[in-house]
């Protein structure tokens, strides 16, 4: 999922305190799940910044909350089409992609984002979530024992490890694994070293961001270009 | 200075409720600031409870639970205390006092240290200025005794 964290509240405040109406926008997908923008998080910030701003004597701008399904797809967004003509700003707390997504569908309002969207992860323990995907656009964790050099190797090895492995742990900090150390271990246990023989090939970065904004499209889908 | 402040109280039903219960009964005197909302645990306490409170004017929140270690629900009120810490940090962010927020743990049989901690939580914030959030006092009474019943009601719907 797409793990993201709430920007400070200042911050918030200060990015809508010109507004006179604001409605708090939440996502019921992946921000739910990773706990920065689902229906608890968009209660405890409405409440900060309503707090907040009555405290630098704003008190009389409105801040409500509502959260919708999803906010990364237009036809979710027609859950709050009727109800954002009364507001004259949005901050969403979705991912950049929600906040993009709301952009695009209210072109005449300030939409401001209420998250930093971190990476592509998964839950590592209560309350910690851990990098797992850089979404390259490539994917080679068959080479490499479903481990993933780019996203885990602090330097992106695909001939690692370096010397900076200290038993198991990445020289960068102690309490990071080390992922050459991660793909070593894995691929004992499944009996693969030896496809560690080889020299790994280069990686086409070219299906990356280095190749600007990218595309999925599956033709079989596109039925609107037949029409 | 302040010196009528509504301090509410998220109570747990098996320890501070009780232990409120048993200072009643002990004919046990504390400052009648305190206002007691009951819940089945403390770790139905959410961060946006306690901003809740703070923002209809409430001037000190205490949450109660029981013993470290003798949650009825095994671990609530160890969850209680990590929202409560994260309470503090975001009414600190907010420019408000965080000691008006306070996490205790006692047990069902502690009648007086219900009352002292009335009493120390009364005195706290009675030495700090009325809460700049707070309305008129009878408005914050009126708010602090809504948001009570609602937990009233919705502990005894659970129960039915």
């Amino acid at each position: 999922m797409i793990v993201a964290d709430r920007k400070s509240i200042s911050e918030i405040r200060d990015m809508i305190k010109g507004h006179d109406r604001v409605l708090l926008v939440g996502c019921g997908t992946c921000v739910t799940v990773c706990l920065a923008g689902g229906e608890r998080e968009v209660g405890i910030l409405g409440s900060a910044v309503r707090m907040s701003l009555k405290l630098i004597g704003r008190g009389h701008v409105v801040v409500d909350e509502c959260v919708i399904e999803r906010q990364c797809e237009d036809a979710f967004i027609d859950a709050l089409a009727i109800r954002g003509v009364e507001y004259d700003a949005i901050c969403s707390l979705g991912c950049g992609a929600g906040v993009q997504a709301l952009a695009e569908r209210f072109p005449d309002k300030a939409v401001y984002p209420g998250l930093n969207t971190q990476f592509i992860g998964i839950l590592e323990n209560q309350g910690v979530w851990a990098e797992k995907c850089a979404a390259c656009g490539a994917c080679r964790l068959g080479e490499f024992a479903a481990v993933c050099p780019i996203t885990r190797c602090a330097k992106r090895l695909f001939n690692g490890p370096c010397g900076g492995s200290r038993q198991g742990k990445c020289e960068i900090t102690a309490d990071r694994d080390c992922a050459w150390q991660l793909i070593y271990d894995r691929a004992k246990a499944l009996g693969i070293l030896d496809k560690f023989e080889a020299v790994a090939g280069l990686q086409d970065w070219s299906t990356s961001t280095d190749g600007g904004p990218r595309k999925v499209v599956r033709e079989d889908q596109c039925i609107a270009s037949l029409e | 200075m302040n010196d009528n402040p509504v301090i509410l109280a998220f109570c747990c039903h098996y320890c501070a409720y009780a232990a409120a219960d048993l200072a009643g009964s002990m004919r046990l005197q504390y400052p009648a600031n305190v206002r007691v909302l009951k819940l089945p645990c403390t770790g139905k306490v959410e961060v946006n409870y306690i901003l809740a409170a703070f923002e209809r004017g409430a001037d000190g929140v205490f949450i109660a639970g029981c013993l470290e270690g003798g949650c009825h629900y095994l671990e609530g009120n160890l969850r209680a205390r990590r929202r409560v810490e994260r309470a503090k940090k975001i009414l600190q962010e907010i420019g408000l006092e965080p000691e008006r927020l306070e996490m205790y743990n006692l047990s069902s049989a502690e009648g007086p240290r219900f009352a002292q901690i009335a009493t120390e939580m009364t005195e706290r914030i009675a030495a700090l200025p009325p809460s700049p959030l707070r309305p008129d006092r009878a408005t914050v009474e009126k708010n602090v005794q809504e948001m009570a019943a609602a937990a009233q009601a919705a502990v005894a719907g659970d129960n039915r």
